[in-house]
């Protein structure tokens, strides 16, 4: 079975973020990238089930040559293969799809993975969006995942408890923190990831259906009152919690 | 411009949710702005007070009905929202941006070759244009985009969108069956996680950090979170040292909320924090340490031990509650 993992290159979540000149894309400037958080959940899950069921695990990624840090670390844990879809421009979740759906039909891959939202734009829908152009099931937001022949039963978290849902191959599934523990490249992982090749194509190219027209930052909060130091303080802030602020 | 605004209408146990009016309002304030009408459209088997919508400025809702609908099915749901859609001539549809609007989302967008933006915080117009803006990097920074495409999908962030004054009248509901509903994919089974308020929807929360030291303290984060009615929320570092599920936890990797009051317990204010809850309405924040980033941010602070000081909130805010 051939399982693909799709993978994002994000700032990192400990990264402070100013608005580059352009006034519609972040500074990179001093900025750490990384493999998208959710993401080595998903390339996980893809590795684990390989191991299992056998077959081969292609990691494919959306962007330009600085993602192939991150593909190389999703090959260092063990992925066989990558495809870079390479893109200059911004693109937004629909186009960024569309790429993927073009690559992961060509693959013939019947099992994708993706973090379930990727920390930067944060639109929480790409993984959705190709499963609905490939016309594969979906689930999303997922936390605990069985694969039985074509069968899978897999648990998506909602507000207040899970879903626990019944669907079949051919299926996208978005990963969701707690669905595994992500492993570590081993020596001879990073070894071997340096030595395999990244494919290279022009991202199945549409526009944008997105226009960036600003970006800012949101307005500073101000800093408030200090009410005091100790247990006496709590009366006051009592106090100010009911008649000021009036949510008590 | 637009020619119809269709909102879509989420119910769980037949019960809509609050983020589904807001989405409502939002959608007939829209509506009002191009003149054109604006719908509802919900699915599920039996679902109270649809008629309630009209509250909301909407003045019809159409019910797809059927008892396998009564569970969340990504595919039976996106068929039919979809081809309301199209039946319908709707070319703006919104959604609540839930667990459930999410998953649904993108889906209909697919099928109607829309354009998408989620999670809008706020609907303004540049001319004939619908100018929404979105957090990026979990609020760290906000953008203003346009969906180019004639049809546009709008998730709109739960708690956010004034709905200001509700009007008295009640919408219009029409029930249409619906035969054989697409399960392709089924929910076969709901886990709830001990009937406890989820941090995504709770109006008040109460989180917890490395400060509490220890698993075992976090009894007096839930004292304070029954005591205020509020959802218990986790730092990232108590999630990862497995003192807490991270179904609590807020922050860029997990949950970003906007609640009217939210109190931080012993949390000093790591970035990926601070951009999960910096948009909430009121931030208390009680920590010994003065110079916590925290308080940065917080509307009200005590530069205290919370093992001192969470005790007297709890009676305090009890008496006041009596």
């Amino acid at each position: 079975m051939k399982i693909v993992a799709c993978v994002s290159h994000v700032p990192d979540t400990a990264a402070k973020i100013a608005v580059g000149a352009d006034n519609k894309s972040i500074d990179p400037n001093g900025v750490t990238f990384v493999v998208n958080p959710y993401d080595e959940f998903a390339i996980e899950e893809a590795l684990k089930t390989k191991e299992s069921l056998g077959g081969e695990v292609v990691i494919l990624s959306v962007g330009n040559d600085a993602n192939k840090e991150t593909i190389r670390k999703a090959l260092a844990m063990g992925a066989d293969s990558a495809v870079l879809l390479k893109s200059e421009n911004e693109l937004d979740s629909v186009s960024v799809a569309k790429a993927l759906a073009e690559e992961i039909k060509a693959q013939e891959a019947n099992l994708v993975f993706f973090g379930k939202q990727s920390v930067d734009y944060d639109n929480s829908i790409v993984g959705q969006l190709t499963a609905e152009m490939l016309g594969y099931n979906c689930v999303s937001v997922v936390v605990n995942f069985k694969l039985d022949g074509e069968k899978i039963t897999a648990e998506r978290e909602i507000e207040g408890g899970r879903e626990v849902v019944e669907t079949s191959l051919p299926a996208v599934v978005t990963a969701q923190k707690g669905l595994n523990e992500p492993r570590y490249a081993s020596l001879k992982g990073i070894m071997a990831a340096k030595r395999k090749t990244i494919e290279e194509k022009d991202a199945a190219g549409s526009d944008s259906y997105v226009e960036v027209v600003e970006m800012k930052k949101p307005a500073p909060k101000q800093a408030g009152k200090v009410v005091g130091s100790d247990a006496s303080a709590v009366p006051e802030l009592v106090r100010l919690l009911k008649e000021e602020a009036k949510v008590i | 411009m637009a020619n119809k605004v269709l909102v879509f209408i989420e119910q769980r146990n037949g019960q809509i949710k609050k983020a589904s009016l807001e989405a409502a309002k939002a959608g007939s304030d829209i509506a009002a702005k191009y003149g054109c009408e604006a719908v509802a459209v919900a699915v599920g088997n039996e679902i109270e007070e649809l008629s309630k919508v009209g509250n909301y400025g909407i003045n019809k809702v159409v019910h797809f009905k059927n008892a396998d609908l009564e569970n969340y099915s990504t595919s039976a749901y996106g068929d039919v929202v979809a081809d309301y859609a199209k039946e319908a001539g709707a070319d703006i549809v919104l959604f609540g941006n839930t667990a459930m609007g999410k998953d649904l989302s993108p889906k209909v967008a697919v099928k109607l070759d829309a354009g998408i933006a989620m999670d809008c915080v706020n609907v303004d117009y540049d001319g004939d244009d619908i100018l929404v803006t979105r957090p990026v990097y979990a609020g760290k920074a906000l953008l203003n985009v346009k969906v180019k495409p004639a049809n546009k999908v709008f998730t709109l962030r739960p708690n956010v969108y004034q709905v200001g004054d509700l009007s008295d009248s009640q919408a219009e509901v029409e029930v249409k069956e619906v035969a054989e509903p697409n399960l392709s994919a089924k929910v076969v089974e709901l886990k709830k996680s001990e009937g406890k308020l989820d941090v995504a929807e709770a109006e008040v929360i109460v989180s917890g950090g490395r400060g509490m030291k220890g698993p075992e303290h976090f009894n007096l984060v839930e004292d304070l979170a029954d005591a205020l009615g509020a959802a218990v929320g986790a730092s990232r570092a108590v999630v990862d040292a497995g003192w807490r599920p991270h179904s609590e936890q807020v922050g860029q990797t997990g949950k970003v909320v906007s609640p009217t009051l939210y109190v931080a317990l012993g949390i000093s204010g790591a970035i990926q924090h601070l951009a999960g809850m910096r948009s909430s309405k009121y931030i208390v924040a009680i920590n010994k340490d003065k110079d916590a980033p925290i308080f940065q941010i917080a509307d009200y602070g005590i530069t205290g031990d919370v093992f001192e000081v969470v005790p007297a909130l709890v009676e305090e805010i009890k008496k006041v509650k009596e």
